[in-house]
C-alpha cells in the first residue's frame, strides 16, 4: 500500500501553508454561524413552557459539551497517530487540542451549573453525568501537565498520548451515563437514532450553534497548532525565512 | 505498514484495551452505587438502608402536595409507577417543582418508610417546547409522554 499521501499530510510546512489559505474563510464561517445562532436562539426562539427563558443556556451548554467530547477523541486519535507513525504534526495537534478541550469542558460545566440552580435548585450535584464530565476536565489537565512535565519533548509527547488514549474510555461513559444510572441530569435531547425531543423552532438555532462551534473549534485548533509548529520548527529554514520576511514587513510598515 | 509500526499499533491497542478493562471493572464494582437516587420501589422493597442519608426520586403524584398553612413544612408523594414514597420536607421548593413532574429528595428514611428530606431538587426531562405547543397538547397525551419520559 502506498502511504506517501499520508506522510505529506504530516508535514508541518504543508499544514501551515494550507491553514494560512483556509483560516480566513473558516473564521468568517464560524463568526456568521455563531452570531446567527446566538441572535436566533437567544432573541427569537420561543421560550420553554416550563423553564421559561433559562432554557436558552442550552445554546451554549450543548455545543460546548459536544465539542469537549469530540475534541477529546481528536486529541486521542492524534496521540495514537503520533505513537504509531512518529508524526511530528500529530503530536502538535494533540498538544493544541488539550487547552481548547479543557476550556470547552469548563464552559460546559459552568453553563450547566448556572442552569442547574434555577432548574434543579442546586449548582452542583455529584451524579454520574456531572462527575464523569469533571473527570474529563482533569484528563485534559493531565495531558497538558504531562506535556510540560518532561525536559525531553519526545517523552512528554509519548506520556500525554498514552494518557489521552487511556482516557478515551471516559467518553462513552459520559455519553451513556444518563442511561446507565439514575442521574439528576436528563437524558439526551438530541439522539442518534430518533428525532430530537425538542420543538423545531428551538432545535434549528441549536443546530446552527453546534455547526458554528465545530467551525470555531477547527479555527482555534489551527491557530494553536500553528503557534506550536513555529515553536517546535523554529530551527528549520522555512520558519527562519518566514520570520525574516515578516520582520522585513514590520520594518517597511514603520517607514 | 512495516513491522515496527504494526508493533506500535499493537501497543496502542493494548493500552486502550487495558483502559477499557480497568474502567469496566470499576463500573461493574460501582454497580448500583453510582445511581444518584433510589426509586420508590427500591425503598418499598427495603433495598435502601434506613436511618442513612440517601436520595430518592420519582414523579410527584398529582394532588399529593400538602402544605402546612403555618410553616414551610410540605408533604408529597413520589412514584415510579410501581410503588409510592411519602416525602416530608421543611423548606422552599425549587421553582420547577410541580405535581406531575419528577423530583429528587435527599434525607433519611424513617421507620414508617417516610423520607424526611433536607433537600428537594426538581428533575427536568429532555423535552423542550414553546408554551403554546404545551397548552395545545391534550392533557392525556402530556401525561402519557411524561410517564414514558420518566420510566426510562
Amino acid at each position: 500500500m502506498n502511504w506517501t499521501w499520508f506522510y505529506r499530510l504530516g508535514s508541518p510546512l504543508w499544514f501551515y501553508q494550507t491553514t494560512t489559505r483556509w483560516l480566513p474563510w473558516l473564521s468568517l464561517l464560524a463568526i456568521v454561524l455563531l452570531s446567527t445562532g446566538l441572535i436566533w436562539g437567544l432573541g427569537f426562539a420561543p421560550q420553554d413552557a416550563k423553564q421559561g427563558n433559562s432554557f436558552r443556556i442550552i445554546y451554549l451548554h450543548v455545543p460546548t459539551s459536544f465539542l469537549a467530547l469530540a475534541g477529546y477523541f481528536l486529541m486521542a486519535a492524534a496521540g495514537a497517530i503520533g505513537l504509531i507513525w512518529k508524526m511530528k504534526l500529530s503530536y502538535m495537534i494533540m498538544k493544541s487540542a488539550a487547552p481548547i478541550g479543557a476550556a470547552l469542558t469548563f464552559l460546559a460545566l459552568f453553563t450547566g451549573a448556572v442552569w442547574g440552580k434555577p432548574t434543579w435548585g442546586s449548582y452542583w450535584v455529584w451524579d454520574a453525568r456531572i462527575t464523569s464530565m469533571l473527570i474529563l476536565l482533569f484528563l485534559y489537565f493531565g495531558v497538558l501537565a504531562l506535556q510540560y512535565a518532561f525536559h525531553n519533548e519526545e517523552a512528554g509527547n509519548k506520556a500525554s498520548a498514552v494518557l489521552a488514549l487511556v482516557g478515551t474510555v471516559n467518553i462513552p461513559i459520559i455519553y451513556k451515563s444518563v442511561d446507565w444510572w439514575y442521574t439528576l441530569h436528563q437524558p439526551s435531547t438530541i439522539k442518534l437514532t430518533s428525532a430530537p425531543s425538542m420543538h423545531p423552532d428551538m432545535f434549528q438555532p441549536l443546530l446552527v450553534m453546534i455547526l458554528g462551534f465545530y467551525c470555531f473549534y477547527v479555527v482555534a485548533l489551527c491557530l494553536f497548532t500553528r503557534v506550536e509548529i513555529l515553536r517546535r520548527e523554529r530551527k528549520t529554514t522555512w520558519v527562519g525565512e518566514l520570520a525574516a520576511r515578516s520582520s522585513y514587513e514590520v520594518e517597511s510598515d514603520k517607514k | 505498514m512495516n513491522s515496527l509500526r504494526k508493533q506500535r499499533l499493537q501497543v496502542v491497542l493494548l493500552i486502550m484495551l487495558a483502559g477499557v478493562l480497568a474502567s469496566g471493572l470499576i463500573i461493574y464494582m460501582l454497580g448500583q452505587n453510582a445511581n444518584y437516587f433510589y426509586t420508590p420501589s427500591q425503598i418499598a422493597q427495603g433495598e435502601a438502608p434506613q436511618g442513612v442519608f440517601l436520595r430518592a426520586g420519582g414523579m410527584v403524584v398529582e394532588g399529593s402536595l400538602l402544605r402546612d398553612p403555618d410553616s414551610l413544612a410540605v408533604e408529597f408523594r413520589v412514584t415510579d409507577g410501581n410503588a409510592v414514597l411519602v416525602i416530608q420536607y421543611r423548606g422552599i421548593l425549587p421553582d420547577l417543582f410541580d405535581e406531575g413532574e419528577a423530583a429528587i429528595a435527599a434525607g433519611k428514611v424513617d421507620q414508617n418508610l417516610v423520607l424526611q428530606a433536607t433537600e428537594v431538587l426538581a428533575k427536568h426531562d429532555e423535552n423542550y417546547m414553546p408554551p403554546e405547543v404545551a397548552e395545545s397538547m391534550s392533557e392525556a397525551y402530556l401525561n402519557k409522554r411524561k410517564a414514558e419520559g420518566y420510566s426510562r
